[in-house]
């Protein structure tokens, strides 16, 4: 197994009383597999998420349990142990594609970055040259000129197209996607989530996909957890979830699905 | 490039303007510089002639090109007290002024940069906290007063300097360096703090932004996302103020220099304000406004190399 959690807790201490956002949740993920979390907003995915990625703030929070990625513990795990993994061998989008990059750097830089932590004896025209594959790869158009640009001068379904290539510069084992296609348009969406698949196949890349679009998961994914109030409800594969929801709140995920596609 | 362009085509503009007022104003208020050359009390026949002779009854217009023509090309006019020329007078006292205004920036920026980041950095820590209290007083003493305060601290408890013994670039450098650098620290004290308090909140509210979250994602330690990251963005305020208080330093020594005793600009100014020697005053005035708007462009200039955003909102 890629990647391991068991009975995972996340609890924040900023308030008086404790409030417990992701309670038990045990999961795994095999390599090159795509899971996808659903759940409606609020329900803990982010914060599954950034506890994979190390990201969960240092101060008032409690953290439970233990997260195994290639059999080595990540959650308790030591800053500098997490930063050799971080941008190496697990890389993370997020929801917001407008701000979720620096604003006074070019994007190459940006995109070279894990590369320059990571591969610190790489030479300068190497990294560009990879930069520009990656570019390309998630299939920008005029990867040269995108290298030389800053981020206000693209779109958002760009900049997240952008993002995906500097979380995959390293080519990581695992990429989390954090509802990457929220923010943007249907069809921009659509072309995101066929992108994510082509670079799990050819890369070999596992996705954890999240969202709270289950037609979106249901297109992308192999295998399903739902999650609600903090709880893994049910997890199985796509096909089970989707033919032969257990809980009724998967029900009325499911049931939700059709209404919102007639709206759309 | 066509950013800077515009900025510059700008502050042309802003100069020609700022001179048009001044040189009006001084048209304005009674008094010339024939009555200047004859005295009040001289018969009307004879000061019509000289103004007839001096120039002085041609068209506004004309007389205003004139004067920013001579301007331009560095002659000031001629002072009617002394009946020096004004640009003599000025040059011999501009580099004190210069001088200090630079080494109080120099300390401004020495100064708040590592403190500012380093309370970022530290936020809520007990030096911090410590620091913050400080900046709080440092900011709500005018910088008279705080001279007031080291002329007596430094030069009369500690004797590290004679208050009032002011020595001449001119004769001794290392003297004069460490007399001015007191009057330095005075003016440079509360723009430090000023400086420290927005680097530090800029940096804090910063570090909550979403590309910080990223920087981490990618394996970078806290140092490199603050030093590669986080602080560029977080000057772009910073270098605003900077050039605010570059300005206000070159032009706000005056009364430094009084409580220092030296013979600056401000210097100057006070006394041709009280024999309304008004060739003076308008040259300063034009100089200190010439200052503030170059200033102004460079800050532009600097922002515009800082944040890539900003040549996209000039077109
Ligand atoms: N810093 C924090 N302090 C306290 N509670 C927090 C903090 N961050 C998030 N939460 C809470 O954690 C819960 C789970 O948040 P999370 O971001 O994981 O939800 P989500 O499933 O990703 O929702 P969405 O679909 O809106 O992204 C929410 O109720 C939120 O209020
Ligand atoms: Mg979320």
């Amino acid at each position: 197994m890629l990647l391991e959690i068991k009975d995972l807790s996340i609890e924040f201490h900023d308030h008086d009383v404790p409030e417990r956002v992701v309670h038990d949740v045990s999961f795994s993920l095999a390599e090159g597999e795509i899971l996808g979390i659903v759940g409606e907003s609020g329900s803990g995915k982010s914060m599954t998420a950034m506890a994979i990625a190390g990201l969960l703030k240092r101060h008032d929070v409690e953290k439970k349990g233990t997260i195994l990625f290639e059999g080595t513990e990540l959650l308790h795990a030591s800053r500098a142990q997490l930063r050799k993994v971080q941008g190496n061998d697990i890389g993370i989008i997020f929801q917001e594609p407008m701000t979720s990059l620096n604003p006074v750097k070019r994007i190459g830089w940006q995109v070279e970055e894990s590369l320059r932590i990571h591969r610190p004896d790489m030479s300068k025209e190497e990294r560009r040259h990879r930069a520009i594959t990656a570019l390309s790869d998630v299939e920008l158009p005029n990867p040269e000129q995108v290298y030389k640009k800053y981020p206000h001068e693209l779109s958002g379904g760009m900049r997240q197209r952008v993002m995906i290539a500097s979380a995959m510069i390293c080519e990581p084992k695992l990429l989390i996607a954090d509802e990457p296609t929220t923010a943007l348009d249907v069809t921009i969406q659509l072309q995101i989530v066929k992108l994510l698949q082509r670079l799990n196949k050819e890369k070999k890349m596992a996705v954890l996909f999240i969202s709270h679009d289950l037609s979106l998961v249901k297109r992308l994914c192999d295998r399903i957890i739902v999650m609600h109030n903090g709880d893994l409800v049910e997890q199985g594969s796509a096909q089970e979830i989707f033919e032969n929801p257990k809980e009724c709140y998967t029900k009325e995920l499911i049931d939700a699905i059709p209404r919102l596609e007639k709206l759309v | 490039m066509k950013y800077g362009l515009k900025k510059f085509v700008t502050m042309l503009i802003t100069i020609l303007c700022i001179s048009f007022l001044v040189y009006l104003a001084f048209d304005v208020i009674p008094g010339d510089a024939a009555l200047a050359a004859l005295g009040t009390d001289v018969e009307p026949e004879r000061l019509a002639a000289l103004r007839e002779e001096m120039g002085l009854n041609r068209p506004f217009l004309e007389r205003y090109f004139d004067w920013l023509l001579s301007f331009v090309t560095g002659d000031f006019g001629t002072s009617y007290k002394y009946n020096l020329p004004v640009a003599d007078m000025i040059v011999s006292k501009l580099p004190v002024t210069v001088i200090m205004a630079l080494i109080s920036f120099i300390i401004m920026t020495a100064v708040s940069l590592p403190v500012g980041i380093y309370t970022a950095k530290h936020s809520g820590g007990r030096i911090d906290r410590v620091i913050t209290v400080v900046n709080q007083i440092m900011m709500s003493v005018p910088h008279f007063f705080m001279g007031i305060i080291i002329t007596y601290v430094f030069g009369m408890v500690f004797k590290l300097f004679t208050p009032g013994g002011f020595v001449s670039y001119e004769t001794d450098i290392a003297g004069f360096l460490s007399y001015i650098i007191f009057p330095c620290i005075a003016i440079a004290l509360p723009k430090i703090a000023m400086s420290v308090k927005l680097l530090r909140g800029s940096c804090v509210g910063e570090a909550k932004k979403d590309y910080v979250r990223t920087a981490y994602s990618k394996g970078n330690n806290t140092n490199k996302v603050l030093y590669r990251h986080v602080l560029k963005n977080a000057m772009i305020p910073v270098i605003t103020l900077w050039g605010m208080m570059l300005a206000d330093m070159l032009v706000g020594s005056i009364v430094i220099e009084q409580v220092f005793n030296i013979p600056g600009i401000g210097r100057i100014l006070l006394t041709s304000i009280s024999y309304r020697d008004y060739p003076v005053v308008e040259a300063i005035i034009v100089l200190i406004a010439f200052v503030v708007v170059v200033t102004n462009f460079c800050v532009d200039i600097i922002y515009g190399i800082i944040d890539p955003r900003i040549n996209v909102g000039a077109e």
